[in-house]
Parts: C-alpha cells; sequence; structure tokens
C-alpha cells in the first residue's frame, strides 16, 4: 500500500517550509559572518572617500554613476558617442529625473 | 418508501424548445425490492429517475421519501440527501478517467470526510466482492465494460445507500456480462436492497430477479 | 474538525490525483511558474541586498563632491579655484581630489586611477601602486611584481604592485589603482594646481543643502553632489522602470496573464464532464470549488516555496550568477562580492501575494460556472 497522495503533499510541504524558513536563519547567519568584511568595506570607502559601487566598469557614466555627468545619461541615443549595455541597466541620475537641481537653484547658468 | 404524485417535468420552460418530459407521474416503490422502469427511449424513464434520484426536482408535483417531502428542497439539501440514500450506476458509467479503479470507488465519499482507511477497506472489500480486487489500482480506462461497470456499482455502492439507481444497466453489455449483472442484482435484492433501474432490455425486464415492471411511454404510465 | 482536516485531505487526495493524471505537463507547468518566482525573487533579493549594501558602504562618503562644468561635461578644476571658495561656515575641510580613467589595451579594461587623500594610510610611495583585487586577478599580480602601463601621451610608466586591496571590499575597490599624487600627476600629465573634483568635509548634517547652495551661488559653473544624492542613487538603482527590471517584471506578469488565460479559458469539455460526474455522485458545488481552490493553493505555493528557495540560494550562495553576464555588459572586470542577505519581508510577503494569489483565483473562478450546473447533467447527454 502506498502513502496517501495529501501525506506524501504534507510532508513536501512542510519540507518546502522548513527549507524557506532556514534560508531566513541563514541570512542571519551570514549576516554575522559578513558583517566584518562589511565594515572593512565600508572603512575603505570612508578612508578613500569613494562614492560609488564598482560594479559596472564599462562606461564612466556608469561606473560612477553618482558623479556622471548631467547629460550622460541621454547620452544613449543611437548617434551617441557612448553606447553600453549596463546604461540600461541603471536609471539617470536622480536629480536629472526628479528632485530639486541643486546648481539650477542659483539665478545665473551654469 | 418512494412515492410520486402528480409530477411533470419541462425542459426550456417557456421557450419555444419546450418539451414536457413526464406528465402526471403518480407511482409508489417498495423498499427492498428491484422496481424497473421500462419504455422506449423517449419515454420519460431516464428524467424520472433522476426526479426519484433527486438529481433534479420536478417542474409541479411532489415526491415524498420516507414519508418526507423532498421536492421542494434546496439544491444543498438535495445533495446530502442524495448522497446517504441513493448510489446511481450510469448509463456511460461515467467514471473518471485517468484515476485507478479504487480511487473512482472512494469518490463519492470524499466530501463527507470520513475515515480514510475505513474508506479504503470498504472500497477493497467492494471490489472484491464484484471480482475487482485484482485490478483496483488499474486505471479505469483500461477495464473492459463489464469491469467499468463492477467499479461503477462499487462506487454506487460505497457509501451503503439505501437505494440503488441504475440507468440501463445493460445498454452498454452483451448478453454474457447483462447475465452477470443479472447476478450482482439478485445478490443486491439479496441483502435487502431497493433497487431502481430503467431498462428496456427484454433480458432485465423479464428476468426472475426484478419484482416489479413499471412501463413508460411518452411521459406517463400505461 | 477531525471530519474537516478529512475532508480537505481526501479533496487533496483527489486533486493531486488529478493533476498526476498529466504529470509530464502540470510538472512542466510547475517548473516554469518556479522560475518566473525564480527570476522575480532573485531580482528583488539581489537588488535589495545591494541598496542596502550600497547604504552602509557608502554611508561616509564626502558630504559634497563639487564638480567642475564646461559646456555640460565634468572637466578639471583649475588651479586658484579651491581657493576661491574661500572659507564658508560650516566646512570642515576642502580637499582638490584626483581621480581619472584609464583603459588598459592589454585587458581592454577600464581601471580607476586614484591619488589618497593624505592620511589615509594607503598612500602608495613613488613608482608604487596598490591595486583592486579584481584588476589582481586579472593580470596575475601580486604585491611585489611590477606592470607597465601606457600613458596618453604614449610614454610608458612602470609602477611595482605594493600591496592589493582586500578581496571583500571589491565592490567598490575591484579597478582601483592607488598611486601618489606626484606619480598620478607625471602619467596622465596634469599640471599641478588642476584637480579632478573637490571634496568638502562639512560637520553639521543641516548645513550641507545650504553650503552648496551658496557653492552653487559662488561658482556658477560648478555642481555640487551631495552624499545624500550619492545615496539617494543607489536607494534607487535597480528601480522597477528601469531596462532589465522592466522588461523582467513585464515578463514575468504578461507570462501570469498566459497561466491566468489558460486556466480560464481552458477549462475543457473533459473537465466539464468530470465536475458534472462529481456532482451526480453526490459533491456539492463548494466540494469542487474547495477541491479546485486546493489545486490551484498546492500549486502556486509549491511554485512560489522552490522558487524563492532557489532565487535565494543562487543571490547569496552562488554569488548571483546568472545576474553576473546581463551586469557585466561589455567590462572586462566584475568584482566578485557576496552580498549580505538583507531580505526585506515584506517584499516577500507582495512576492507571494503577487504570484500565488492570482493564480489560486484564476484555477478557481472559471470552475464556479461550471460547478453549478445541475447535477442531473450528466444523465442527460
Amino acid at each position: 500500500m502506498t502513502a496517501r497522495l495529501s501525506h506524501r503533499a504534507i510532508v513536501l510541504f512542510a519540507l518546502m517550509l522548513a527549507l524557506f524558513a532556514l534560508t531566513f536563519a541563514d541570512a542571519a547567519h551570514l549576516r554575522a559572518s559578513r558583517a566584518g568584511a562589511l565594515a572593512g568595506e565600508a572603512g575603505l570607502a570612508a578612508r578613500l572617500g569613494l562614492t560609488d559601487l564598482c560594479l559596472f566598469t564599462e562606461a564612466r557614466y556608469t561606473r560612477h554613476l553618482s558623479q556622471a555627468d548631467l547629460h550622460s545619461a541621454f547620452q544613449d541615443h543611437p548617434l551617441a558617442f557612448e553606447h553600453f549595455p549596463s546604461g540600461s541597466l541603471t536609471a539617470p541620475r536622480l536629480p536629472v529625473t526628479e528632485h530639486e537641481y541643486l546648481d539650477r537653484k542659483t539665478k545665473s547658468p551654469d | 418508501m418512494i412515492e410520486v404524485f402528480e409530477v411533470r417535468k419541462a425542459f426550456n420552460q417557456g421557450r419555444h424548445n419546450e418539451y414536457w418530459a413526464l406528465n402526471g407521474i403518480s407511482l409508489s416503490i417498495e423498499a427492498k425490492k428491484v422496481t424497473a422502469l421500462c419504455g422506449p427511449s423517449g419515454s420519460g424513464k431516464t428524467t424520472l429517475l433522476t426526479i426519484i434520484g433527486c438529481l433534479a426536482r420536478p417542474t409541479s408535483g411532489r415526491v415524498r421519501l420516507k414519508g418526507r417531502d423532498i421536492s421542494g428542497l434546496p439544491e444543498r439539501f438535495l445533495t446530502g440527501i442524495r448522497r446517504t440514500t441513493f448510489g446511481f450506476v450510469f448509463q456511460q458509467f461515467n467514471l473518471i478517467k485517468g484515476l485507478s479503479a479504487l480511487d473512482n470507488v472512494m469518490l463519492p465519499a470524499y466530501p463527507l470526510g470520513g475515515d480514510w482507511r475505513a474508506l479504503r477497506a470498504r472500497a477493497e472489500s467492494l471490489l472484491d466482492s464484484l471480482g475487482l480486487g485484482h485490478r483496483r489500482e488499474a486505471r479505469v480506462e483500461w477495464l473492459s465494460g463489464g469491469e467499468q461497470q463492477r467499479v461503477a456499482i462499487a462506487r454506487a455502492l460505497v457509501n451503503d445507500p439505501e437505494v440503488l439507481i441504475a440507468d440501463e444497466p445493460t445498454a452498454n453489455l452483451d448478453t454474457a456480462l447483462s447475465k452477470e449483472f443479472l447476478a450482482i442484482l439478485e445478490r443486491l435484492a439479496g441483502q435487502g436492497r431497493t433497487v431502481l433501474l430503467t431498462s428496456h432490455d427484454p433480458l432485465v425486464v423479464e428476468s426472475a430477479v426484478v419484482d416489479r415492471v413499471i412501463n413508460m411511454r411518452d411521459g406517463q404510465i400505461v | 474538525m477531525n471530519t474537516w482536516i478529512e475532508k480537505q485531505k481526501a479533496l487533496i487526495d483527489f486533486t493531486l490525483a488529478s493533476l498526476a493524471r498529466r504529470k509530464i505537463r502540470n510538472l512542466g507547468l510547475l517548473l516554469v511558474y518556479a522560475l518566473i518566482v525564480f527570476l522575480l525573487a532573485s531580482v528583488m533579493l539581489f537588488t535589495h541586498a545591494l541598496r542596502k549594501e550600497a547604504g552602509q558602504v557608502l554611508a561616509n562618503s564626502p558630504e559634497i563632491i563639487l564638480q567642475r562644468l564646461v559646456a555640460g561635461r565634468h572637466d578639471l578644476i583649475p588651479p586658484g579655484y579651491l581657493e576661491k571658495i574661500g572659507r564658508i561656515r560650516g566646512v570642515q575641510k576642502k580637499q582638490g581630489r584626483l581621480w581619472g580613467y584609464y583603459y588598459d589595451a592589454v585587458l581592454k579594461a577600464n581601471y580607476t586611477f586614484m591619488v589618497p587623500q593624505p592620511g589615509a594610510l594607503l598612500v602608495p610611495d613613488p613608482g608604487k601602486i596598490a591595486i583592486g583585487a579584481a584588476l589582481a586577478r586579472m593580470r596575475g599580480l601580486v604585491p611585489g611584481n611590477t606592470i607597465s602601463f601606457r600613458s596618453y601621451s604614449g610614454k610608458l610608466f612602470t609602477f611595482e604592485v605594493a600591496s592589493v586591496l582586500p578581496h571583500q571590499s571589491e565592490l567598490v575597490s575591484a579597478d582601483l589603482v592607488l598611486l601618489g599624487e606626484e606619480d598620478f600627476r607625471a602619467f596622465f600629465e596634469l599640471p599641478p594646481g588642476h584637480y579632478t573634483d573637490i571634496a568638502l568635509s562639512v560637520a553639521n548634517p543641516q548645513e550641507v543643502r545650504n553650503i552648496a547652495t551658496k557653492l552653487a551661488a559662488q561658482l556658477p559653473d560648478s555642481r555640487p553632489i551631495l552624499r545624500e544624492e550619492v545615496l539617494r542613487t543607489y536607494e534607487s538603482i535597480f528601480n522597477w522602470r528601469e531596462g532589465i527590471v522592466l522588461v523582467l517584471l513585464s515578463g514575468a506578469i504578461l507570462a501570469f496573464a498566459i497561466f491566468a488565460w489558460e486556466k480560464a479559458s481552458g477549462l475543457s469539455a473533459e473537465e466539464k464532464r468530470e465536475i458534472g460526474i462529481l456532482k451526480a455522485i453526490g459533491w456539492e458545488t463548494g466540494d469542487v470549488i474547495k477541491m479546485k481552490f486546493w489545486e490551484g493553493a498546492l500549486v502556486s505555493l509549491a511554485a512560489f516555496l522552490l522558487g524563492y528557495i532557489a532565487a535565494y540560494l543562487h543571490v547569496f550562495r552562488f554569488s548571483s550568477l546568472l545576474f553576473e553576464p546581463v551586469l557585466k555588459g561589455w567590462a572586462v572586470l566584475y568584482p566578485r562580492f557576496e552580498l549580505t542577505p538583507e531580505v526585506d519581508g515584506f517584499q516577500v510577503a507582495t512576492l507571494f501575494l503577487f504570484t500565488v494569489f492570482p493564480y489560486a483565483v484564476a484555477t478557481v473562478v472559471p470552475i464556479w460556472r461550471a460547478a453549478i450546473t445541475d447535477p442531473d447533467a450528466v444523465m442527460r447527454v
């Protein structure tokens, strides 16, 4: 006599739920074990005055996302000089799209 | 046990294709007897069966089951009565394809939430008693017509109903298998079960198992 | 209570047995479904953890970076500019920074050359450099090796690798080449007094905006970039409106739509007949719907759990392996980093709701119509 289907399902779901719960335990464990590395990373960034993540090294405006020229976000025109895949992964720097332009609050043009 | 009084049933009522399947039927069916409704196709015997078996409600008239009027009850109550009182063997057997014979037999008891082991044991013993013990894990579409009918009978009996209703039980069987069915019928009758069936097969109607034959034509008893 | 549980178990038995009838098809469906959840959950976990990490790592970046713009482009700070700022109240320190890009034709990779701030403890001696771990890996360098770069003017410069920056900080330092100020100026032929930009430290965070406004007024060709802007940039990185995320999201939504459509319109004559049979043998409309609800709930819950667990392993145990080619683009250097698992329970709940709920509904709703048919329908065929 084979095991009843619903019982097999209950065992399977209990297993998956346990694994699901385990991911949160694992996350806590990893957070604790990687805390030192994270602090080291933050320390290095602070000492060097780094402003950006080194995720996209292919183009200027994605390597230093927060330091990019105001207009580089619009250089992905088909005839643009620069066209890199990472440009499609990142948004234009925020001030360009939403927040106020600090440098435009002056009366004189830049 | 079952009394039918002046029952009429219309299909597509109020439309141009309105059709009266039953035109004032009155009869009473005795408990622990085998009753056959006999008549040509279109005589309304299947419709009468659905009304007696609480699958459908009459357009007018009364149906009483053990003295209780059931013709006006809402669907939920009818389902409750049907589950405990009636077991059905359909003409096309209406088994669920892809499932095993055993699963099919157990199906009517699923919504009742009874003990599963007891149910399984009951279904197995039913299949055993019908000579299908060795095929209980087989998918129903792999079974022969006669085997399928026996599965359908086992399914009808799994909730231990007082009344077994069979619609044209021998229509899809050859003579040998029909005789086998009659043998099963005899055993059930011997166990004191009320059986109501429709047929226009002389083999059934003239059989000694059948206690009473009711002839029907054009929605009326003749 | 016991009856209720037994009944649900029996309904689950039936629904699983029904699903098992078309094992390949239904397993395939579950797999595709889990894959969609996996992709969505991977993106969600990755971007959330990355945002959190960026926020923590960059929390101490300079309060204000002052760039000079010429014709809308970042330009060098000319001599005397730093002095022009003069004394602004609240500014603790102002310092010209030197950094720039270098394209290494050997590796076909871009490096960031940078002069550490004086006193940063990382200033290499003349002729020596400190390099990022990814760069060291790609060029096979260890401390003590020498490396030559051909400068933009055509001259060859040879440096000795003094140290390799720690591997754990690759996410911010993978492509860095740290060198002394003289070496930097010589390499890029940058005359004294010129700087890339200016970093200002401000003691009082409340003052930062005022100071930035003053700077912009004082130096009309400058652009102040605040730390809060830097942090905001990374808070909103991989926003749902952005490129790949949007593509993924719309793909997933369409896949769900197809799922739901298939479910809603896919109630075959066979299924309808089966529902009719179930009703005829004594199932109530509610029983049929409950049975179908279990089907939807079990399938979608299984897909969610499988997809989410796989996504968690993918992002935090396998360093988001699948995203690497996407994030890398045409770049050669790519940091090896292990994200600190930051899981947002609210996000997980949202994902759960958006993946499990529609499927369960799409399974149950079309059944409704079929389930309210008269139980005698099967006998009339």
